[in-house]
């Protein structure tokens, strides 16, 4: 396995997680998306950590990984709510702020 | 197969209707991306990945959809409409993420110097001990900042999801 490989993988997971955050109306899957996107990043900065011989990717993946957790905890009470509000998860029912 | 396990996870929780399916796929696909960690010889990664994104995140995730109960995207009208007769916004989402992933095989593409094995020019450091040392001299303010981020994260959580007492 080449770094080119490892680095295809990341692209490959980075778009399937960007084409869910345009094109999915859910916001669960909108965040289940975004956390996609990051273990995608993460897999980048491992893999060239190990090219590197080097530690910090390993270590810039931990805070990703805690940035993530903490964006799934805030993001998913915003869920709850919004939820509670308008008893539904499609973004277009929360467009009262849309002039 | 590691990697077949982590796109085919990936695809289904952005394919799947049903939240609760989309979050299993996600912990499969967190399996496959586990192994990749296994093989590029950063174990103490792996296990994190499965201990904190496939056991907590994802138990967090879990519970939330489980919570509101939702077993389908109240899909709009124009979901169940023909691809081509649908709005402008969905139409330049979908161009957009095309365009990103294009663009992404052009850089690759055009990046040299990404053949060889990857492990080849320096040896793994894969000890949990050269890791604590460096997180803990070298990354010391970073690591502090993130604690005041999940303190923050904590604090903020708790206060959205009360119950307005008004």
């Amino acid at each position: 396995m080449s770094i080119g490989h490892y680095l295809v993988l990341s692209g490959v997971l980075f778009s399937i997680g960007a084409a869910g955050v345009f094109l999915r109306r859910n916001l669960i899957t909108l965040l289940l998306s975004v956390e996609i996107m990051l273990n995608a990043v993460n897999l980048a900065f491992v893999a060239f950590g190990r090219q590197q011989g080097t530690v910090d990717g390993q270590i810039i993946t931990f805070f990703v990984m805690t940035v993530a957790a903490a964006e799934a905890a805030v993001g998913l009470a915003l869920v709850i709510g919004l939820f509670r509000h308008r008893e539904s998860l499609n973004p277009e029912a929360f467009t009262s702020l849309k002039w | 197969m590691f990697a077949g396990t982590a796109v085919l996870g990936s695809l289904l929780v952005v394919t799947q209707k049903n939240p609760v399916y989309s979050v299993l796929a996600l912990i499969a696909s967190f399996f496959g991306l586990s192994g990749l960690y296994v093989l590029l010889e950063a174990p103490f990664v792996a296990v994190v990945q499965i201990i904190i994104y496939a056991g907590a995140i994802m138990v967090l995730f879990l519970f939330t959809v489980m919570l509101l109960n939702v077993p389908r995207e109240d899909a709009a009208e124009w979901d169940r409409a023909h691809p081509l007769y649908r709005p402008m916004a969905v139409r330049i989402g979908g161009a957009l993420a095309v365009l990103l992933a294009l663009e992404l095989g052009w850089a690759l593409s055009r990046t040299a110097g990404l053949g060889g094995g990857v492990g080849d020019e320096h040896p793994a450091v894969s000890s949990v001990a050269e890791l604590g040392r460096v997180l803990f001299t070298d990354y010391m303010f970073a690591f502090e900042v993130t604690s005041i981020l999940i303190l923050v994260a904590m604090v903020g959580a708790v206060i959205l999801a009360k119950k307005r007492e008004d």
